[in-house]
């Protein structure tokens, strides 16, 4: 503190506080909505408080899913979501630090141009490739698998590139003394390079652990089997176009459910999470 | 940069990178070969018949007026997002820098958006703005402003703005809380020796010292407003109403899944590719002069 100005500290806060109910706000009142019946949200003046029926819909999603709407139970889709998104944070991880391990450890023909293909794959997003990337997968018959639904998305420029710039950090003398003691490449990669690593595959578990459970395009285009929708997809499926009528309080039970495990992840791990935000973009 | 010492070449090194690299090709490179391909053939409806027709794709795409329309909500809707994401975040990491009492308390709850998936985001926003059930549909009509987003271009465009920059928001106040941390005290208290008041500080010291951080979130905006936010438009307006939210990566998809125009599509996924790969570049480039103000 520099100064005292209690008027512009008073300024600060009451922003800060406005920003935060702002931004609060959306998910208070999806968590009221599926704590009420599904007509009562069509009665004027609409709920503002929590009503009875929370247990009754979270169960009913759940379990059976929404009435009308063509998608699997929740339940389902939730594990299918946890098994996309843990596949993904541990594939990608595992296939960047060992292809960053021999980028850095090893000089080999072909380094550079290989290090090249895998930079290109930050330029090419699924979204601009999205009708031959779909033609790959399915004449490789992975729609509506599991590998389906991974395996293309694992492949990760920006993974790669921070185990590296994390490798290059680390003291050359480490590995001569390695060598010395006749460790071979890989007893030194998993006795020194991993454990050194921790922070950074924590950092990253986190971050991958949310782009993976919240991917949209991708699980859109390669499932079309509704036991293997995942939640996020799953929920734009319960609301039909149109008039038709929807069921508004297990949509909002389902968008409860569809974002409290990223958002835990956030809160609990709230250090690694900004750790990993803050250096996997530089 | 490399290793002073290596390990002796064998085929370890090749096996350590062969799995990201066949993945990079059969899912990355191929793709956007075969992309690139197409774009300059034209096939019949029933794919029966292909002819090569050179660079005619694109003469058509940029004849037709739904494509340039199309740029055109891009270029506004990109606009907005970066705009309203950036001098929201900016303000909002100023006031969180300023504060002493509770500082980690306002970083928790103002970055915890960032776990929503963009789609859920959009599902939640549509509802509360919905002009039967929304609450804030509700409380406009009670203000005497008439709210639909399915009807009015606007409105449409406006929610899917609102949508889109839940996310964004957290990212860039964690970047701009960091960039004003790194800031050294010196330099402020120095200034505030010297009569400078906290506005004049920051637009003078914090203001200047940001700009690199400022110019790096600008680009990650842009991409995230080009390419991530397929999911908000999809789930929230579905393009609609009379494709005003219609974003080129919404068009694309459109046009191969739904309208089932192979080489259309493909010259449209070549555009994009050319601003992405524009985009990275000048990303790439800045960072390496990153220091120089």
């Amino acid at each position: 503190m520099i100064e005292n100005r209690p008027w512009l500290t008073f300024f600060c806060h009451a922003l800060l506080i406005i920003s935060v109910i702002v931004i609060a706000f959306p998910l208070y009142i999806a968590f009221v909505a599926s704590t009420h019946t599904a007509e009562r949200m069509f009665e004027l003046p609409l709920p503002l408080l929590p009503g009875r029926e929370m247990l009754h819909n979270y169960a009913t999603v759940l379990t059976e899913g929404v009435a009308g709407a063509s998608t699997a139970p929740v339940g389902r889709m939730m594990l299918n979501s946890l098994v996309m998104a843990l596949t993904i944070t541990f594939g990608k991880i595992a296939i960047s630090i060992l292809s960053a391990f021999a980028i850095v450890y090893f000089r080999f023909p072909l380094k550079n141009f290989f290090f090249w293909m895998i930079f290109i794959t930050l330029m090419l997003p699924v979204e601009v490739r999205i009708l031959p990337t779909y033609e790959v997968v399915s004449d490789l018959h992975m729609l509506d698998t599991y590998a389906g639904l991974t395996i293309p998305l694992i492949a990760s420029a920006t993974a790669t590139f921070l185990f590296r710039q994390f490798f290059l950090t680390i003291p050359d003398e480490l590995m001569e003394a390695a060598r010395i003691d006749g460790a071979s490449a890989l007893r030194f990669f998993w006795d020194v390079v991993l454990p050194l690593s921790k922070t950074n595959i924590a950092a990253l578990c986190v971050i991958l652990f949310i782009y993976g459970w919240n991917q949209y395009l991708w699980p859109l285009l390669v499932t079309t089997q509704e036991d293997m929708y995942t939640v996020v997809i799953g929920i734009k499926r319960m609301i039909p176009g149109g008039d038709a009528s929807v069921d508004w309080n297990l949509v909002m039970a389902t968008a409860m459910l569809a974002l409290a495990p990223p958002a835990l992840v956030v809160l609990l791990m709230q250090r690694w999470f900004v750790k990993g935000l803050v250096e996997t973009e530089k | 940069m490399e290793k002073r010492t290596q390990f002796p070449v064998s085929w370890l090194p090749y096996a350590l990178v062969a799995p990201q690299l066949a993945i990079t090709i059969v899912f990355f490179i191929w793709p956007a070969a075969q992309a690139l391909w197409q774009s300059l053939l034209v096939q019949d409806a029933f794919a029966t018949h292909t002819e090569f027709v050179w660079f005619e794709n694109f003469k058509v795409l940029f004849a037709d007026e739904t494509y340039i329309e199309s740029f055109r909500v891009t270029a506004v809707f990109s606009s907005l997002v970066a705009f309203f994401g950036l001098s929201i975040s900016l303000i909002l990491a100023a006031c969180c820098d300023h504060v002493l009492r509770g500082a980690k308390a306002y970083q928790t709850l103002i970055i915890w958006p960032y776990a929503v998936a963009p789609a859920i985001a959009a599902v939640i926003w549509s509802f509360m703005f919905n002009p039967t059930v929304g609450i804030l549909a509700h409380g406009m009509k009670l203000l005497g402003y008439d709210w639909n987003h399915l009807l009015n271009s606007g409105q449409a465009m406006s929610l899917v703005v609102v949508s889109a920059l839940f996310k964004l928001i957290p990212y860039d106040f964690l970047f701009f809380l960091a960039g004003l941390q790194s800031i050294p005290k010196s330099l402020i208290e120095a200034a505030a020796i010297d009569g400078a008041g906290p506005i004049k500080r920051f637009a003078t010291i914090a203001f200047p010292l940001l700009s690199p951080t400022s110019f790096f979130l600008l680009v990650v905006n842009l991409v995230y407003a080009f390419f991530d936010t397929f999911a908000i438009i999809d789930a929230a307006t579905a393009g609609g109403p009379s494709r005003s939210t219609t974003i080129l990566v919404y068009k694309v998809f459109h046009d191969g899944f739904k309208g089932l125009d192979l080489g259309g599509s493909a010259a449209q996924s070549v555009v994009l590719m050319a601003i992405v790969i524009t985009l990275t570049v000048v990303q790439f480039r800045f960072i390496e002069r990153k220091v120089q103000y």
